[in-house]
């Protein structure tokens, strides 16, 4: 038993990494219908100009806050100079220049930074507190914490703000936002500053279970993107329920079956969801009127 | 005046080499390297690359060997295989080299020993399983220890603390798949027993559920991780973290003052075999090895500014040997340089002690390898 809650613990923890990374996803989809595969390479800049700058000297929340603004800077030039000279390009043809910068911002990081892998230290201790046989950190539930509160502002934002329906709206019909005078421009860059600034929080939260280096991007941009389609592309709630299902298929089949095959069983699971619910769990069936 | 004439004897033979212009550029002694300096491996190939450029370059300022200067071609592969073996191509036909090292990687290493087999140059590769240099392959060495020596040192230190069942952890990387399969069969002989497996895959980053399936078994007695790069540090954050009191013992892949600052306090205890290198201070005086490793160790932080890695010894070891046979051969062939480097007896590098024969192409044996434990964030000679 106690067994079991360990691997629910490491399930969680894990998981709520991806549903950051898949909430990323989310907020730039809804937008403007990309999946942006640069999102990993947020979460790593966030982690590693942490770092970096702690190295330095500065104050660790200090430099967090400025890590996170520096990210938001580059998300916000991502779309600048990239995205919106491509505008009215296809989407798959936006996809393709996001990967490109991902590969880009990876190769600039290797550059800038360095090579190794880094740990920022534990928010509150690493001493890790005992549950009912089972251990689990203070910095899982920092995580956890965060996912939450991103996902509740999020929600807010999307459903009880003006500027978040412009978003909403923006998503569903960009011709018909713009003629209802939403300036569609301002609403897919800002939504590239908040995905941004939530990958690059998700990567200090988790830098110190972790670690971080300059190609942590690439699996958690991967791993994320399953979550976000197995919760459904664009519904937050969808991003942080597909999130902490991968992590907890992912370390239920490692304890209970095999760790040779964890990988490969979670995203059995995910294909056999997506044969049943091609939306995903929360996702809404679109319907093309011709 | 020893000096002077030092000067004397350079500026003479920089002024012979001017006036003789072509042949001067054949008489040099040509050696290519395919490391892999950026990409995955880039750990392994970047102080490698430092290593050879900052001794090829000393060497040559105090006159080159057999009064050739050195000629040093470094070409990298980023961890591709593919890419190693054009290269080598390019060393064999474009730059015609006399002798080659590297090969950071087992796959690159691989890949690159039948160019060089075919165009009978020989190979110092600088990667780490047993499979380079077994079964011999005419012209291909290696320098540093290989997986099966690690398991074998690792038995021996288990025996000698009599733990005989134990559990492994590996990373299904190459590596790890690798020193995992070295194990299994060397175990039997060590009289050690292995009665759990698990795996974590090279990016994996939480191994709570395969320690905690270790942890229930009862009869397990010690803990050995095969694995390298951060896997390894985060096995140990979450061995602490479950509070598991068994020895762990990790592998000479994360043999490097990295491991301690990414696994943290958790590290403290844990166990390793690894070369020489890295206790270079800690070591005796009357130590055989000290004088090898201080003086790499030395000369390498001081010029790069890095602390220095085992991988960087390894390349240092390669070049030595290299330099030593072409200085008993007495010549730049590439086919008396292989029987040189064949020939090299009682060489003490940062590895060990290297001898090599017709059936040895790696030449160390167990004493190379060094039992570590980390105590108070550092590396000390476990007792």
């Amino acid at each position: 038993m106690s067994e079991l809650l360990q691997f629910a613990f490491s399930g969680l923890t894990v998981g709520a990494v991806y549903a950051l990374v898949a909430l990323g996803f989310t907020l730039i989809y809804n937008a403007s219908d990309v999946v942006n595969f640069a999102q990993g390479e947020f979460v790593m800049l966030g982690g590693m100009t942490t770092v970096f700058l702690s190295l330095a000297g500065l104050w660790l929340p200090l430099a967090a806050v400025l890590s996170v603004l520096l990210t938001v800077l580059v998300g916000l030039a991502l779309y600048k100079f990239c995205i919106e000279p491509a505008r009215g390009a296809a989407a798959v043809t936006l996809i393709i220049i996001t990967i490109g910068a991902s590969i880009f911002l990876r190769g600039v990081a290797q550059i800038v930074f360095d090579k190794r892998f880094h740990a920022l230290p534990h928010w509150f201790g690493a001493d890790p507190i005992k549950l009912g046989g089972a251990s689990i950190l203070p910095q899982s539930l920092v995580v956890l914490a965060g996912a939450l509160i991103v996902v509740t502002a999020l929600f807010w934002f999307f459903e009880r703000t003006m500027f978040g329906k412009a978003v909403l709206a923006t998503a569903a019909n960009r011709l018909a936002a713009r003629l209802s005078g939403i300036n569609t421009d301002v609403v897919v860059g800002f939504s590239f500053g908040v995905s941004a600034a939530i990958g690059a929080l998700a990567g200090i939260l988790i830098a110190p279970i972790t670690l971080t280096s300059y190609d942590v991007g690439t699996l958690l941009a991967l791993k994320g993107f399953a979550a976000a389609m197995l919760g459904g592309m664009g519904n937050p709630i969808g991003a942080v329920v597909g999130g902490l299902a991968v992590g907890l298929l992912e370390s239920l089949s490692a304890g209970l079956i095999s760790s040779k095959y964890k990988d490969a069983i979670g995203f059995i699971v995910i294909l056999f969801v997506l044969f049943a619910m091609p939306n995903g769990l929360f996702g809404k069936r679109s319907v093309e009127r011709v | 005046m020893s000096h002077l004439s030092k000067l004397l004897k350079t500026g003479l033979l920089a002024t012979t080499a001017a006036l003789l212009g072509v042949s001067a550029a054949s008489a040099q002694l040509k050696v290519g390297a395919v490391l892999s300096v950026t990409g995955p491996a880039s750990f392994l190939g970047d102080p490698e690359k430092r290593t050879l450029e900052m001794y090829v370059e000393d060497i040559n300022a105090k006159g080159g060997v057999n009064g050739q200067k050195i000629e040093l071609k470094i070409y990298d592969d980023a961890g591709d295989a593919n890419a190693a073996r054009t290269f080598a191509t390019r060393l064999v036909e474009e730059d015609k080299v006399a002798a080659v090292i590297g090969g950071s990687t087992t796959g690159t290493t691989m890949a690159m020993i039948p160019v060089y087999e075919d165009a009978k140059i020989p190979f110092i590769s600088l990667a780490g399983a047993v499979q380079i240099v077994a079964p011999v392959k005419k012209f291909a060495f290696k320098t540093p220890h290989t997986d099966l020596m690690a398991c074998e040192k690792i038995f021996v230190d288990l025996k000698a603390r009599n733990l005989t069942t134990i559990a492994m952890i590996s990373g299904t990387d190459g590596f790890g798949a690798s020193m995992k399969t070295q194990c299994e069969g060397a175990a039997g002989k060590a009289g050690v027993t292995i009665a759990h497996q698990e795996s974590f895959g090279p990016r994996d980053t939480d191994m709570t559920p395969q320690l905690t399936n270790i942890k229930s078994k009862a009869n397990v007695q010690a803990v050995v991780v095969p694995g390298f790069g951060q896997g390894p540090a985060i096995v140990t954050r979450n061995y602490k973290q479950l509070d598991i009191k068994l020895p762990l013992y990790q592998s000479h892949g994360v043999a490097s003052k990295q491991f301690i600052e990414l696994a943290g306090p958790a590290a403290e205890g844990v166990r390793l075999p690894a070369s020489a290198l890295l206790v270079a201070d800690k070591l005796p005086d009357s130590d055989p090895q000290k004088k090898v490793v201080t003086e790499y160790k030395t000369t390498y932080e001081k010029k790069s500014g890095q602390p220095v890695s085992t991988f960087g010894g390894h390349a240092f070891d390669g070049l030595m040997i290299l330099v030593d046979a072409a200085k008993r051969a007495g010549s730049a062939n590439p086919e008396k340089l292989r029987d040189a480097i064949e020939a090299t007896k009682g060489y003490m590098g940062t590895a060990g002690v290297v001898n090599m024969s017709a059936t040895d192409h790696m030449g160390l044996d167990l004493t190379a390898f060094r039992m570590l434990e980390v105590k108070a964030g550092d590396w000390v000679l476990a007792q």
